[in-house]
C-alpha cells in the first residue's frame, strides 16, 4: 500500500491576517507560517495506517516556494517516509494544485491520497474534490473516520450538515480530513533530526509538463467592516430589557 | 446567458439554502434554471418550480442520486453544463463536495463562498477566516461558484410557474456506495435558518450541562450551536459547530455562552445582527464583538435569564 498526503504551508492559525496597505494581497512578510492544521490531521492518519499496516509507504507532497521544504520536513518528522516538492514561486490556486498533485499521483501510483478538507488561508475547500475528478477516483471528503477493508475498499465517515454520513469507496480513493478525524502527534526532537536525512525530491512545473496559471484574478483584498464591541450590562434583567426594548430581537 | 442552480434537498423537501443560491443567481442575471437530482423527488421539483424568477426546473430522478454522491451528481451536472455560463450551489456540505469536482471536470477554477456579486464575473468572498475580503474575477468562460447563504437573502418561495423538464440520469460511476446516515434529530429550528441561536462552548463543562443552553433556546424559539471545543469534547454533535470550518450563521440574535471568541469561531457568527456574550472572563475576546456583554458565571446567569424570561 502506498499513501500520498498533500501538505500546504500556510499562515499559522493563531495569526490574524491583514491586507497589504495597497490592497494588492495579504501581508505575509515576517508572519509565522505552519503546516495547514487539516493537513497535520491528514499526515497523522497516513502514519496511523502505516503503523497498522507496516508494508505501507507514505509520501508527503507540497506545491509552492522553497520554504515548503520545512513543511515537508515536519511531515517527515511526524513519520512520513519521504517528501516531494513541486517548486514554484507563483501563487498556486486549487485547480493548479490538483493538476500538480495529479502529475505526482501518475508517477507514484498511490492507493490513497489524503488531504486536508480546507486550507485555512484561501478557505477554498476544493483541491481534494478536484484531484478526485481529474483522476476519476472516488472521494470521501470531510472525513471523521477512515477504515480500510483490505486493499480495495475503504469506509469513510463524513461530517455533513445534518450529522454523519458513511460511504464505502472503491480504492484508489481521495480522502479529505475534518477536524475530528484524529489528534495529530507532537513531533519529537530526535525525529526532527532523523527527518533531515529522509529523501526529498524537487520538481519544477516544467519538468512535470504543467501549466499552473491562475484562473481566478484577485483584484483587491481588504479588511471587512470592523464590528465594534458594545456595552457591558449589569445583570440579566438589564440584558433582557436591552434585547426587548433597544435591539428588539426578542 | 443562463445560470444553473443545484437544488439542495433530502428528496422530500427543498433545502432553504437553495433560495439563497437563487438570489445570487438573480443578481448575476439571465435565465435561471434549477437542477433537482434525487430519488422520488417530485415534491422537491414542484417546490423549486414555484420559486420566483425561475425559467425551468430540470429533474433527474434515479436511485444513483438518492444521497447526492459527488461522483454521480458531478457527471450529471457536467452533462448539461454546455447550456450554462454559471453553475451555482449553496456552500453546504453537499455543494462543497460536488462543485469543485464539476469545476475540475470542466477544466475551470471554482470560486468558493461568494458573499456578493459585483458583475457576472466578479465577486467578493471572505478568506483567512473572514479577516480578509477578496474581490475576485473569474477568467474562465464557465463560472463554477458556491454561495455563502448568509451573504444573500432568500428568494421568494412562491410566485413562480417554471416548467419541470425530466432528464435521463447520467451513467452511474459505481465508485462510492452509500452505507448509512446518522442525522441529528431536533425539534428546534435548523442552525442555518434560525432567527436566534444560543451557542455553548468549552465553558459548559459537559454535555449534560448543555441542558441549560437548551432551556434558554426553547424559551426563545432558538437553535442551539457550539464552538469547536464543545464539539471536540463530545458535549454536542459535530453539526452544531459554528465557525470558519463549521457552519456560518448570521441570525438576528446570537448568544455566545462560555465561548472565548477565537477568530475561527468569530468567522462563523460575526455577521449576526445582535451578539450577546456571557463569559466569566471580562477579557475574553468575544466581548470585542458583542453588542451586549454580561460578565458572570454562566451556571448562575443563564438559568436566571430563563427564569426572567418567564415574567
Ligand atoms: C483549523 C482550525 C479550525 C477551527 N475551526 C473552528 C470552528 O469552525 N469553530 C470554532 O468554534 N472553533 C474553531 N477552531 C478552534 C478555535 O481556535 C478555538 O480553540 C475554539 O473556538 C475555542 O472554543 P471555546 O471558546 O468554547 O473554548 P475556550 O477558548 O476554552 O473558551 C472557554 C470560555 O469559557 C469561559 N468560561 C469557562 N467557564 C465559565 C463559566 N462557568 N461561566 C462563564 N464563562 C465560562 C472562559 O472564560 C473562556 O472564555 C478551529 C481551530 C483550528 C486550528
Ligand atoms: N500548495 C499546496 N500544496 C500541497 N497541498 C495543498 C496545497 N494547497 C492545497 N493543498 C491540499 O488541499 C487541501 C485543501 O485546500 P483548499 O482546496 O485550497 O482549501 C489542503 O488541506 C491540502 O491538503
Amino acid at each position: 500500500m502506498k499513501i500520498l498526503v498533500a501538505v500546504k504551508r500556510a499562515i499559522d492559525y493563531n495569526v490574524k491576517a491583514r491586507p497589504k496597505s495597497d490592497g494588492s494581497g495579504v501581508e505575509l512578510a515576517n508572519v509565522k507560517m505552519s503546516m495547514n492544521p487539516f493537513d497535520e490531521i491528514a499526515v497523522e492518519e497516513a502514519i496511523r495506517i502505516q503503523e497498522a499496516e507496516t508494508t505501507t509507504e507514505t509520501v508527503a507532497v507540497s506545491i509552492g516556494a522553497k520554504q515548503c521544504q520545512e513543511t515537508l520536513r515536519t511531515a517527515m518528522a511526524m513519520g512520513v517516509d519521504r517528501g516531494i516538492l513541486v517548486e514554484t514561486e507563483e501563487d498556486v490556486q486549487p485547480l493548479a494544485v490538483a493538476q500538480a498533485l495529479k502529475a505526482i499521483v501518475d508517477k507514484e501510483q498511490p492507493d490513497l491520497v489524503l488531504l486536508g478538507k480546507q486550507a485555512i488561508d484561501d478557505d477554498s475547500n476544493q483541491v481534494g474534490q478536484m484531484l478526485s475528478a481529474l483522476l476519476g477516483w472516488s472521494q470521501g471528503t470531510f472525513a471523521c473516520g477512515v477504515e480500510l477493508k483490505g486493499n480495495s475498499l475503504v469506509t469513510v465517515r463524513r461530517e455533513v450538515d445534518g450529522g454523519i454520513q458513511t460511504l464505502e469507496l472503491k480504492m484508489p480513493a481521495i480522502i479529505t480530513s475534518d477536524l475530528r478525524l484524529n489528534e495529530p502527534r507532537y513531533v519529537k526532537l530526535p525525529n526532527i533530526m532523523k527527518a533531515k536525512k529522509k529523501q526529498l525530491d524537487t520538481f519544477t512545473p516544467d519538468e512535470l509538463g504543467l501549466d499552473l496559471a491562475s484562473r481566478i484574478k484577485v483584484l483587491t483584498v481588504s479588511e471587512p467592516p470592523v464590528r465594534e464591541g458594545g456595552v457591558k450590562v449589569e445583570d440579566v434583567n438589564q440584558l433582557i430589557d436591552k434585547l426587548r426594548n433597544q435591539a428588539k430581537v426578542i | 446567458m443562463a445560470v444553473l442552480v443545484l437544488a439542495e434537498h433530502n428528496n422530500a423537501a427543498l433545502g432553504a439554502s437553495t433560495l439563497n443560491a437563487v438570489s445570487a443567481a438573480l443578481e448575476i442575471g439571465g435565465d435561471i434554471d434549477i437542477l433537482v437530482a434525487g430519488l422520488d423527488c417530485s415534491e422537491v421539483a414542484k417546490s423549486a418550480s414555484e420559486i420566483k424568477g425561475i425559467r425551468k426546473v430540470i429533474c433527474a430522478d434515479s436511485s444513483c442520486y438518492a444521497h447526492s454522491l459527488a461522483e454521480d451528481l458531478a457527471s450529471l451536472i457536467v452533462k448539461i453544463a454546455g447550456d450554462y455560463e454559471h453553475l451555482l450551489a449553496a456552500a453546504t456540505t453537499t455543494g462543497k463536495n460536488v462543485m469543485p469536482r464539476v469545476a475540475a471536470l470542466l477544466d475551470v477554477g471554482q470560486i468558493s463562498d461568494i458573499i456578493s456579486v459585483l458583475s457576472p464575473d466578479t465577486f467578493t468572498r471572505p478568506i483567512y477566516a473572514g479577516n480578509i475580503i477578496a474581490t475576485v474575477q473569474a477568467t474562465d468562460d464557465k463560472k463554477v461558484i458556491t454561495v455563502r447563504t448568509t451573504g444573500f437573502d432568500a428568494a421568494s418561495e412562491t410566485g413562480g410557474t417554471a416548467v419541470i423538464e425530466m432528464i435521463e440520469a447520467a451513467s452511474e460511476s459505481g465508485l462510492a456506495t452509500f452505507i448509512s446516515e446518522e442525522l441529528t434529530k431536533s425539534d428546534r429550528p435548523e442552525l442555518a435558518a434560525a432567527n436566534i441561536i444560543v451557542s455553548g462552548g468549552r465553558g459548559m463543562g459537559s454535555g449534560e450541562n448543555f441542558s441549560i443552553i437548551e432551556a434558554l433556546a426553547d424559551k426563545l424559539g432558538a437553535a442551539v450551536g457550539a464552538s469547536r471545543a464543545a464539539v471536540d469534547a463530545g458535549y454536542v454533535p459535530n453539526d452544531y459547530q459554528v465557525g470558519q470550518t463549521g457552519k456560518v450563521v448570521a441570525p438576528d440574535l446570537y448568544i455566545a455562552i462560555g465561548i472565548s471568541g477565537a477568530i475561527q469561531h468569530l468567522a462563523g457568527m460575526k455577521d449576526s445582527k445582535v451578539i450577546v456574550a456571557i463569559n466569566k472572563d471580562e477579557e475574553a475576546p468575544i466581548f470585542g464583538v458583542a453588542d451586549y456583554g454580561l460578565v458572570g458565571d454562566l451556571f448562575k446567569e443563564v438559568p436566571a435569564m430563563v427564569e426572567a424570561l418567564d415574567d
